[in-house]
């Protein structure tokens, strides 16, 4: 049995690759799909060639890889942290996609995303002070 | 009307399909060894467990609602309203899973819905 303390750093080694990993998920995503471009109608024979179009692309494939790694190890930190603490936690991953596409897609960031990103900041910040297994009821 | 169905799918699809898959996990115990060869039974007992499963429908009820949903409302609504996400997700961990979640963690909690609110209005 690991003390408190020990589960603590735990959880936060596996959500700091979890929070990595859904941003750079969606920024390359992103990326991929801008390449491919967009939907121009909601049809089935057009969202099926968009589909192809998206798996050809390796930004796409770097992007689910990402995302696959991301939901392993969603479900590795959930077989002993609460819910309701990795839940908040990772949405640090919301704050990290501003800040990637600023740097890494240089997209222009407006005022409003940064204060979305100042909030979900303190948010994390709070959460973090809470214990991360108060333990399920069962 | 057809919105407000469309949007309560997805937000309660993705909530409660990661409330599943929480559930799922606690049910395996805690991970202790993180060899690949541990990792990779980890997942395969994951697999054999019927929450993980129902988690995983939930998830792609959630998913292809949001996509059915995109298709006539504005984006610039739909995803900021998603983050009602993480104060279902909160009440579902209370409730369902009775989890104890402090004064500390609600305030958090709220902060962050606002702020994935926020951050996705574009």
């Amino acid at each position: 049995m690991a003390s408190a303390r020990t589960l603590q750093w735990k959880t936060y080694s596996l959500l700091a690759p979890i929070v990595f990993f859904a941003a750079s998920g969606n920024v390359l995503l992103g990326k991929g799909m801008k390449q491919v471009g967009g939907l121009r109608e909601w049809s089935p024979a057009a969202l099926l060639a968009l589909f192809a179009r998206a798996f050809s692309s390796g930004w796409i494939w770097l992007g689910i890889g990402s995302l696959l790694l991301f939901l392993v190890m969603f479900m590795v930190v959930l077989s002993w942290a609460d819910y309701s603490f990795v839940m908040p936690v990772s949405a640090a991953s919301y704050a990290l996609v501003p800040l990637m596409s600023r740097f890494f897609l240089d997209e222009k960031v407006s005022l409003l995303r940064w204060t979305g990103v100042a909030l979900i900041s303190v948010g994390v910040a709070l959460v973090s002070r809470t214990q991360a297994t108060g333990g399920e009821r069962s | 009307m057809r919105t407000a169905l469309f949007m309560s799918l997805a937000v309660l699809g993705a909530s409660g399909g990661e409330l599943s898959v929480s559930h799922a996990m606690k049910q395996l115990g805690e991970l202790h060894h993180f060899s690949p060869r541990s990792l990779i039974n980890f997942l395969a007992r994951a697999l054999r467990v019927k929450w993980f499963w129902t988690g995983i429908a939930l998830l792609a009820l959630g998913f292809f609602s949001l996509l059915a949903l995109l298709s006539w409302a504005d984006v610039s609504f739909v995803i900021p309203a998603t983050a009602m996400g993480y104060v279902t997700g909160a009440l579902g961990a209370r409730f369902l899973l009775g989890e104890r979640l402090t004064p500390l963690r609600w305030a958090g909690i709220v902060l962050v819905s606002a702020g994935v609110a926020l951050v996705s209005l574009s």
